[in-house]
């Protein structure tokens, strides 16, 4: 049976992939629907769909409201941030795991993971009385120490796997050449790393973005990021979806966008060395 | 060799990576160990004492502790079920070639950049509610009584919400994977007769074994710790049926304010996880070799 | 749009950095409309007290909860004022976590308080907390469809009463449904709602002895009745519903009564929200003739945290935000409606305020015949109507609402609910050291 590349196969097949497609996406369409109608409309039965009278008033209620700007900057500082720093501690130490193993490498890198597993409200308050002795509480810095902290296992783990990769003989034909460890790294291994380093990288970001247990229960006023804007808008008594879910828009959509043009270079580091 | 000396050297200098990323990483679960022996309550100052092992008695007989821990494993379950099945359908009908093929995979990962809290939010108010959601306006549009989900099905309401925020990673990463199967492989087995079933049975999915291993592993990590969607929709309820692990701790801490019980949670649920993970090693980790 | 966003962002931090040699206060407060409002006016407060800057935290009530208290409890120093319940203030005040509020000023006139709301925010005879707004629980219903049904509420209904209305306005096809009530599990939402009637059913939580009383045939008769009720009268999904989701239902006309917040009274009666805005009558919460009713007290208030270094600026503030000039203001701006409710005597006396808002007499009738200190038909060693102020009841409360669920959801029977609430209780309480 040879595979027809027909036309209408082709279109079968986009039609059912368009309609599953637009029913996965069909809750964030419903929520940036949502955003642009009044309080009783997002409440009506039967629901409005396209056909009501497009509001910008949420926005602007919400602009009036909270400081978005402010957030979202504290939300780019700590995602981008908390990744450098957890990069800057994991890349050395999995580039050791990935062409020195020992015997214990596997289960070190199984039970990092598996701390990752522990619900973050067990330690809230340990931390929190760490944070008030050291100072660090509501500031943007102690807030990346600790999201690098609770990535840093999973950070680890994808750069073992990328680094896993790399072919083993380079490295040998650069020692032949004499090149030192530092050399090594930085001309032979670098460039072959960079997209493994990239891609955890991005999804680090999305996943400190979306982080929203640390980032609220350790934060006040000055460093509080979008998840906080986000919680000042969520279940009011009164009525709040059409505000919610113009302050939902705003939060997702800077690091959807970030997602959508950097598709690529995630889609390739999510492989986690799973293709060969 | 000179390959053992340098390995050596590697590791000397690589050494101190290693141990300020284990340090780095045994803080949090020394203080909780420390804690966890003690009888703390935030609410009670002045009262801390040591008292051994007390607290985890107390966790442990808990009597929603054991529809916890079932509450948890079937949310894992079934949400990698749902994710893993969903993922590797949807990775295949997006492989194939269609009409704005761009488009189609931005719509679909989209879920991934959602925040849990929003998600919660709305499903259970805008699309799950059985008055006011959108599902129940279907099903009375097509003449049937509308699904009263968080009563019926909690669980697996919950279950269905968590999928939804994490059907896209896995489709990425099978989509990968599947993108990377020699297409010379999978046309010979066609000339030979095989069918689309037998091609995906012995060709397709022995490749995919790995990815799957990898979403398997990642997506546990964080469905073990599942909660935002369960404090937005249900608190628990109704009874315990939507009581995991990491509610009962989020009890203990934030509501009793019982610093001492929530760590003792928290030690337990680390030994837990650490038990599912030497079973996904038994299980699917001999995929992780290469 | 985009840019004028981060253009007025800037010019917004470039203000407040001018600022930086006033005093600046951090303030923690629920993301209510009262407060969105209180947040609006910051510019009219600076006016008058030049060296005060603002700062504001606003957030959803549960997580609101948990970050002040585990702040004060840590000592964290993050907020200088907070937004607590009557729930929280009497157990604090007696930890001494708060400040006395006994710099409010001259003009504060603590006198025209609402004796039960102050009540309830006063620990040996001191005030520890500002009220903002305060709230009880009434009877909210529709007069075209007790009109339909040949029904009249009286202003003081009997739960039999309620009862047989809701069953009769039900008309499931139509999508009405008689009753509308709390079933979210939670010490909060179903916990309150529950506890409050039962106090009208002879139910208490705990006997003298701090012994749960689960087991005691009113606490049986009072869930019986609840989900009886519900079951045949209340809508689909009631095991989930809290105040937001019936109170979406109730403006959308699907719900005969809704027993709730008396502050939910503006929002019915807004038509730019509620398609039944011209129908809602009012009448105070039931009772069972053993003389409680199940109305509730609840008071959002303001306090200061002890051994706050701005203690001074924070009463200052406080006195502003819970003055009768601050109502004013609010009524000025927005309209007498708006101005936060069931706090001052004087309010309620004020003609303009009586004739904006319909609900005002029966609010007040309504937090008048709640009494915290008292609230039970037999005696309880607990204050708090439909919360038990100590600090287990928060967990314990939800663990029993999630029972009560259950029952409702008809996962369990009545009985299999008060036996494990029954269980749940003893634990905590003899953890607690009340039961020795």
């Amino acid at each position: 049976m040879a595979r027809a590349h027909t036309p209408a196969r082709k279109a079968a097949i986009s039609a059912v992939a368009w309609t599953v497609a637009l029913l996965i996406f069909f809750p964030i369409l419903w929520t940036v629907l949502t955003s642009f109608k009044t309080e009783g409309q997002a409440v009506s039965t039967p629901p409005v769909f396209v056909f009501f009278d497009w509001t910008w008033e949420n926005y602007a209620t919400v602009q009036e409201r909270s400081n978005y700007a402010r957030h979202a900057m504290n939300s780019v500082v700590i995602s981008v941030g908390s990744t450098l720093l957890a990069l800057l501690i994991a890349v050395p130490a999995a580039w050791s795991m990935a062409f020195s193993p020992t015997k214990h490498t596997k289960n070190i890198l199984m039970w990092m993971l598996s701390t990752k597993m522990m619900p973050a409200v067990g330690v809230l308050v340990p931390i929190y009385l760490l944070f008030r002795d050291w100072g660090l509480l509501d500031t943007l810095g102690g807030l990346v120490a600790v999201m690098a902290l609770i990535n840093l296992p999973i950070v680890v783990w994808m750069l073992y796997t990328y680094f896993k990769e790399i072919p083993g003989e380079i490295l040998e034909a650069a020692r032949m050449d004499g090149a030192g460890l530092s050399a090594e790294i930085i001309h032979v291994l670098a460039p072959m790393a960079v997209p493994g380093i990239a891609s955890t990288m991005l999804l680090n970001v999305i996943l400190a973005w979306n982080e929203a247990f640390w980032t609220l229960n350790l934060t006040a006023a000055k460093a509080a990021p979008l998840t906080a804007f986000i919680a000042s808008y969520s279940s009011p008594e009164g009525l709040f979806w059409a505000k919610l879910s113009a302050a939902s828009t705003m939060a997702i959509l800077p690091i959807l966008v970030l997602g959508w043009f950097s598709q690529k270079q995630l889609v390739r580091g999510l492989t986690f060395g799973a293709v060969k | 060799m000179a390959t053992t000396h340098t390995r050596a050297a590697a590791r000397l200098t690589l050494a101190p990576s290693v141990i300020l990323l284990l340090a780095w990483m045994a803080i949090p679960l020394a203080m909780t160990l420390y804690f966890s022996t003690l009888r703390y309550n935030l609410l009670m100052p002045g009262m801390e004492s040591y008292v051994g092992v007390e607290n985890y008695g107390w966790f442990l007989t808990d009597p929603a502790f054991k529809a916890a821990i079932v509450n948890t494993l079937t949310l894992v379950l079934g949400v990698l079920a749902i994710t893993l099945i969903g993922g590797t359908a949807l990775a295949l009908l997006l492989d194939q070639p269609m009409w704005g093929q761009g488009i189609v995979r931005l719509l679909v990962i989209a879920p991934f950049f959602v925040m849990p809290t929003v998600s919660a939010l709305v499903w259970k108010n805008m699309l799950m509610h059985p008055v006011n959601g959108l599902f129940a306006w279907i099903a009375q549009s097509l003449g049937m009584e509308p699904v009263d989900w968080f009563a019926e099905l909690p669980l697996f309401s919950i279950i269905v919400i968590v999928a939804w925020g994490w059907l896209p990673f896995a489709t990425l990463i099978i989509l990968t994977a599947l993108q990377s199967l020699d297409s010379e492989q999978r046309e010979a087995a066609e000339m030979d007769g095989a069918g689309p079933v037998s091609v995906f049975a012995y060709i397709t999915l022995p490749h995919l074994a790995r990815a799957l291993t990898v979403v398997v592993l990642i997506e546990t990590i964080f469905l073990l710790s599942v909660f935002a969607e369960i404090l937005v929709t249900t608190n628990g309820g109704p009874g315990t049926a939507t009581t995991n692990l990491a509610f009962l701790i989020y009890a203990q801490a934030l509501l009793q304010y019982d610093i001492g019980g929530a760590s003792a949670g928290g030690v337990i649920a680390v030994i837990l996880a650490n038990i599912v993970a030497v079973f996904l090693i038994r299980m699917v980790g001999k995929n992780l070799e290469s | 749009m985009f840019n004028r966003t981060v253009g007025l962002a800037l010019g917004a931090l470039l203000a407040s950095t001018t600022l930086a040699g006033a005093q600046t206060l951090t303030i923690a407060t629920v993301n209510n409309g009262d407060m969105i409002r209180m947040q609006g006016l910051t510019d009219a407060f600076t006016a008058q007290h030049p060296g005060i800057a603002l700062e504001w935290v606003t957030l959803e009530e549960n997580i609101l909860r948990q970050r002040v208290t585990t702040d004060i409890a840590t000592r964290g120093g993050q907020y200088d004022v907070m937004t607590i319940g009557t729930y929280e203030v009497p157990i604090w005040a007696k930890l001494g976590w708060l400040l006395p509020l006994n710099n409010l000023g001259e003009d504060y006139d603590a006198d025209d308080l609402l004796p039960a709301i102050r009540e309830g925010l006063t620990h040996e005879g001191q005030l520890y907390a500002a009220p903002f707004y305060g709230e009880s629980s009434m009877v909210m219903y529709r007069k075209d469809l007790f009109a339909e049904a040949g029904l009249e509420m009286p202003d003081a209904p009997s739960w039999d009463f309620i009862a047989e209305a809701a069953r009769k306005i039900t008309d499931r096809d139509a999508e009405i449904y008689g009753v509308c009530l709390r079933g979210k599990a939670g010490w909060g939402e179903n916990t309150a709602f529950i506890t409050a009637t039962a106090n009208s059913f002879g139910a208490r939580w705990f006997d003298m002895d701090w012994k749960p009383q689960f087991d005691s045939p009113e606490w049986k008769e009072t869930l019986t009745f609840y989900v009886d009720l519900l079951n045949d009268a209340g809508p689909a999904g009631a095991s989930s519903n809290g105040f937001n989701e019936n109170l979406a239902l109730f403006q959308q006309g699907k719900c005969g009564m809704w027993i709730d917040a008396t502050v939910a009274a503006s929002f019915v009666t807004n038509p730019a929200e509620s398609t039944v805005a011209d129908q809602v009558g009012f009448a105070l919460a039931p009772d069972n003739g053993l003389g409680k009713r199940g109305n509730w007290l609840w008071a959002w208030s303001l306090a200061v945290p002890a051994g706050s270094e701005k203690g001074e600026a924070a009463q200052t503030f406080i006195s502003w935000a819970t003055s009768k000039e601050y109502a004013e203001l609010v009524a000025e701006k927005e309209g007498w409606a708006n101005v936060p409710p069931g706090t001052r005597t004087s309010l309620y006396e004020n003609p303009a305020y009586q004739e904006a808002a319909p609900f005002a007499e029966m609010t007040l009738a309504s937090i008048k015949a709640a009494d915290p200190a008292d609230p039970t038909v037999d005696p309880v060693p607990y204050v708090g109507v439909q919360f038990v102020a100590i600090p287990e009841f928060q967990g314990l409360g939800t663990a029993v609402g999630q029972q009560f669920s259950a029952a409702l959801a008809g996962q369990i029977s009545v009985e299999q609910a008060l036996e494990t609430a029954q269980t749940i209780a003893t634990r905590e309480m003899t953890r607690a050291g009340y039961i020795k």
